[in-house]
């Protein structure tokens, strides 16, 4: 990470998941080959706090950029990092393509449920029950649909090689998230295919909630509509 | 700026860096962290190393630091 303070709001997990990125890079020894794809979200900035390289795309393209970048340079390790509305609502063609072409490139998908940067709105991600800006009554399932299951859907892909959904609610889920980020990236440097970890994550802002509160929200509620685990490849990777 | 420095774990947490979330004095089983009185540069509230030698260095902050406020060396 470089030195400068993140613009992140008290207790987001952004900051989290910035630094456990930074941690396997340093460990694998890998900062040199990395480039990095930032979204567009809160996580928008993100190549002002990494110290390796990371460009930038449009809203939800981050996985097709990646694709290009990967294709030029294979030796490179290439990452997107999105949030939810960029992978799970105006990304999701991106996102499902990627994976479906078996694209040698990891995805670390930061779902916090709501569109931070712009203030709060519904994503396909957010709970039936919860309060956004634009669902201010409560998100219902029969006006607004179901939480999106990207992980789930993309399983099936038979490109994608290891999906894996964490947290960061406490240092065990931590460990637990920068474990399934070193996976992935040890995946795609074996040449195994596409892979990626979701990462559930605060917005005690939007979530109007404390950041403890928001991480025992995700620890009670979240996790029961997007279940923690491997959801493929348990048995994979080198 | 480090704030205070245990002999044992060397404990330092940026004050400037904090945006006073509090996750790590929630993570702290041994109370060495609790929130400061007054607001950083910013004008956050922060947090502070109250009792650094009862810090055993078991780094639990760093973990939970949405910042990279805590340093142990
Ligand atoms: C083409 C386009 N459409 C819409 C927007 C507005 N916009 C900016 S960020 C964002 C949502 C980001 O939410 P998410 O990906 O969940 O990230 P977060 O901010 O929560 O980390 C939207 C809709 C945009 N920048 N570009």
């Amino acid at each position: 990470m470089k030195q400068a303070p993140t613009h992140y709001c008290p207790g987001c997990g952004h900051g989290i998941v910035h630094r456990l990125i930074c941690e396997v890079l340093d460990e694998m020894n890998l900062k040199e080959k990395t480039v990095a794809v930032a979204p567009v979200g809160c996580s928008v900035l993100a190549y002002d706090y990494w110290d390796f390289d990371t460009t930038e795309a449009a809203h939800g393209r981050t996985p097709a950029v990646a694709t290009g970048i990967k294709r030029v340079l294979p030796d490179r390790l290439v990452f997107t990092y999105q949030g939810d509305g960029d992978l799970a609502a105006i990304g999701t063609a991106e996102i499902i393509h990627s994976g479906n072409r078996g694209e040698n490139i990891s995805t670390i998908f930061v779902n916090n449920g709501v569109y931070g940067m712009t203030g709060g709105q519904m994503a396909p991600t957010t709970l039936i029950g919860q309060v956004s800006t634009t669902t201010p009554g409560s998100r219902r399932a029969d006006r607004d649909g179901y939480p999106l299951k990207i992980m789930e859907m993309m399983a099936v892909l038979p490109g994608v090689v290891y999906l894996e959904r964490t947290t960061v609610t406490s240092p065990k889920e931590v460990t637990k998230t920068k474990n399934a980020i070193k996976r992935s990236f040890e995946i795609q440097l074996a040449e195994e295919g596409f892979s990626m970890v979701e990462v559930l994550s605060p917005c005690p802002t939007y979530w109007g909630l404390d950041p403890s509160q928001s991480m025992r929200r995700i620890e009670n509620e979240v996790v029961k509509a997007f279940p923690l685990g491997v959801i493929k490849g348990g048995d994979h990777g080198p | 700026m480090p704030e205070k420095t245990s002999h044992r774990s060397g404990i330092k947490l940026d004050k400037e860096r904090c945006k006073g979330c509090m996750l790590c004095v929630e993570v702290c089983q041994r109370k060495v962290l609790e929130p400061a009185k007054g607001v950083n540069k910013k004008g956050m509230g922060y947090v502070v190393v109250a009792a650094a030698g009862k810090c055993s260095g078991c780094g639990l902050c760093v973990m939970m630091c949405p910042d990279c406020g805590i340093e142990i060396s």
